[in-house]
């Protein structure tokens, strides 16, 4: 070794096959993928001793998993089919996460947004269903964004811890939903599960053809592409980071912040409520508790997992949309209990958030400083 | 009016058996954040922690026969979950509240796997006093039916009150809150400090989980909790991070909670999941109004990252 102290060109002589430019031009890049990966590889192996307490064979275990999640065509479509509202779900939280605030509302958003695009559908039963369609995702868009702007808007005039009350409007949203589907919109039919009246079949959204995925995957990727673009190829993009960098810098160059809280939260509400719309028009048809199947709270672990970066969130939620697709095969075949999902989601996010403390110390990647 | 019928007085009544009754639950956790939370650090896992309590101390107690054992095995449940949360966040540049929601999902999801053969089996349950005795009105007795966890709780406040003012560990916590830099420069371990009020918080999280499965409602299922905890976590910042306000709040929450059961007691049904939301209304009426965005809350500790 001829170099005298440790210097960036140590990493040549680690790593000879790569030149010292690729590491010092993309190591703070593939840290993103290698750390975020590594969580993800300790917490399987994590999750598999944790099945193996329990007697099951960890091997099976992600056999099955792989094999429910992406081992056949069918499973790949219902691994999309989870995908889509996932997508739309962790920008909920993506995209506040921008101005440096942590939204965990996306479930109440959701469900706001499937109630208020099955009201749309309801009263505008007589019009031709491509005009129910496009009311259905306006609805369920304003639903959603002014439950998550109302969080926006508590932190920005009253200085209300944002977290603490976007989880309190889940709840809140949930008992809405709950009082509606069960008294002034419930369909007198439903009795065992009391739900709305059904928007109708020919209002319903829908497959991609050829496929059993319906369309709310490519709102899904459309949504995450228009969030990644905004973010980061706007001037708007540009001033929501210099905002959740530095709120005074912020202030002291002219933008103004609450604006841009009150639009963030909205478009990012405006996501999970077309979630809610996509449920409603592609999976339910019909409003009823079955929503609060916890889409919103898998899509705060996809918005971290993801680094909070609206294009990584596509990979990332179909992975845990095989997670939770997946859920089914271990139940049958392994006989976990079906808060196994919930479990690994668990221990998934307890080591994202404990990798945290890796980046910018792993050695061969340091590439300058 | 009937004889023997106390027709609408049944309402106010059955408010302040609930007030006694579902208090308990947000007493205990906020009790437990306010220690956590003087210390510097805010635990949003008390949710999960109040789960795992719950399910813990229900297995315990089946197994065992003694709810008492069931309430120290929950303790010590929400002890090492806060001993987790601590480990996590003593890390480098990791986020107290991103943990916190980790392992709310993590501890609700836990405590659903590990008890789900817990659903049909009947626990011991934990015994009540009747302080009503002397009345002849039933709904009244019903109201004084007291668990011993509540009268420990009511205690602990005052205790908790005059620990922080007068005790050595009282002012590290504090300390630890309002300068880590000063509790460093006086030789402690702020990690240490946070640790071990973090564990404590735990600890007294799982005892009120506990209370949910083995007095009220005094099962175990999967709705058992929802938003509790999170609610005892607000609770606290509209206290004041005072014990004493976490005593009162606690009880104007469990009355409020009680509003919809009570309501619907007396034929009120129309609108009964709204009456049930009535605790989040509340809260996030409270933290609106108690709220600014010009100055830090009154009390805050100056550490927390909540109130920056």
């Amino acid at each position: 070794m001829t170099s005298e102290t440790a210097d960036p060109l140590d990493t040549a002589v680690i790593a000879p096959a790569a030149d010292p430019g690729f590491l010092q031009r993309y190591g703070a890049s593939i840290e993103y993928i290698l750390i975020p990966g590594a969580a993800l590889a300790a917490a399987l192996i994590t999750f598999g001793g944790f099945v193996a307490l329990f007697g099951k064979s960890p091997l099976d275990l992600y056999w099955y998993m792989y094999y429910g999640a992406f081992g056949t065509w069918f499973s790949w479509q219902n691994t999309l089919t989870r995908a889509a509202p996932l997508i739309l779900t962790a920008l909920c939280t993506a995209l506040p996460a921008q101005l440096g605030m942590v939204i965990i509302g996306g479930e109440g958003a959701l469900l706001i947004g499937a109630l208020a695009a099955t009201s749309a559908a309801l009263a505008l039963q007589s019009m031709p269903p491509l005009v129910v369609q496009l009311a259905m995702v306006v609805a369920g868009m304003a639903g959603g964004g002014l439950s998550i702007m109302l969080a926006g808007g508590l932190r920005h005039y009253r200085g209300v811890n944002e977290t603490i009350s976007s989880l309190l409007l889940v709840y809140i949203a949930l008992a809405i939903l709950n009082h509606l589907v069960e008294g002034a919109m419930r369909d007198p039919a439903s009795l065992n599960k009391p739900s709305t009246r059904e928007i109708g079949a020919a209002n319903m959204i829908g497959s991609i053809p050829g496929t059993d995925v319906h369309w709310g995957l490519v709102f899904g990727l459309v949504a995450a592409l228009a969030a990644y673009v905004l973010i980061y190829h706007t001037t708007f993009g540009f001033a929501a980071r210099v905002a959740g960098g530095n709120i005074r810098a912020a202030k002291i160059v002219g933008l103004s912040v609450g604006q841009l809280i009150l639009t963030i939260c909205f478009l990012a509400g405006s996501c999970a409520g077309l979630a809610g719309m996509v449920e409603v028009a592609a999976v339910q048809g019909r409003t009823n508790a079955n929503l609060a199947v916890g889409y919103g709270f898998t899509g705060i672990l996809v918005a971290f997992l993801a680094r909070q970066n609206p294009l990584a969130i596509i990979p990332v939620a179909i992975l845990l949309g095989g997670i939770g697709a997946s859920g089914g095969l271990l139940q049958r075949r392994l006989g976990l209990p079906d808060a196994s999902v919930l479990v690994l989601q668990g221990i998934i996010f307890v080591f994202v958030l404990a990798s945290d403390a890796l980046y910018g110390r792993i050695g061969f990647l340091k590439g300058k400083s | 009016m009937a004889d023997g019928s106390i027709g609408l007085w049944t309402v106010p009544l059955a408010v302040l058996g609930g007030a006694i009754r579902v208090s308990t639950p947000f007493l205990f956790v906020s009790l437990g954040e306010c220690i956590t939370e003087r210390s510097g650090r805010i635990n949003l896992g008390l949710e999960g922690t109040l789960v795992m309590g719950a399910m813990s101390a229900y297995g315990i107690s089946y197994l065992s026969g003694s709810p008492w054992l069931g309430v120290l095995a929950a303790g010590l449940t929400g002890a090492l979950f806060g001993a987790l949360h601590a480990g996590i966040c003593s890390l480098p540049r990791v986020n107290d509240i991103a943990v916190g929601i980790a392992l709310m999902l993590f501890g609700t999801g836990l405590a659903f796997y590990l008890g789900k053969p817990l659903i049909e089996p009947t626990a011991a349950r934990l015994p009540a006093i009747d302080f009503g005795w002397w009345s002849d009105i039933p709904q009244l007795r019903a109201a004084l039916r007291i668990n011993v966890l509540f009268l420990i709780g009511v205690a602990l406040a005052p205790l908790l009150f005059w620990a922080f003012r007068t005790t050595r560990w009282g002012l590290l916590i504090r300390t630890a809150g309002e300068s880590a830099d000063a509790a460093r420069a006086m030789g402690h371990s702020v990690l240490l400090i946070r640790l071990r009020a973090t564990m404590a918080g735990g600890f007294l999280a799982g005892i009120g989980g506990s209370f949910l499965s083995l007095f009220y409602p005094g099962s175990w299922n999967e709705g058992l909790s929802s938003g509790q905890g999170i609610t005892a976590v607000a609770l606290v910042i509209f206290a004041r991070w005072d014990p004493m306000l976490c005593l009162w709040a606690s009880l104007a929450f469990g009355g409020a909670a009680a509003l919809g059961p009570a309501l619907q007691s007396v034929g009120v049904t129309s609108g009964y999941h709204l009456f049930n939301a009535a605790p989040y209304i509340l809260t996030l009426l409270i933290m609106i109004i108690t709220c600014s965005p010009k100055r830090t809350l009154s009390g805050a500790p100056a550490e927390l990252s909540i109130t920056r």
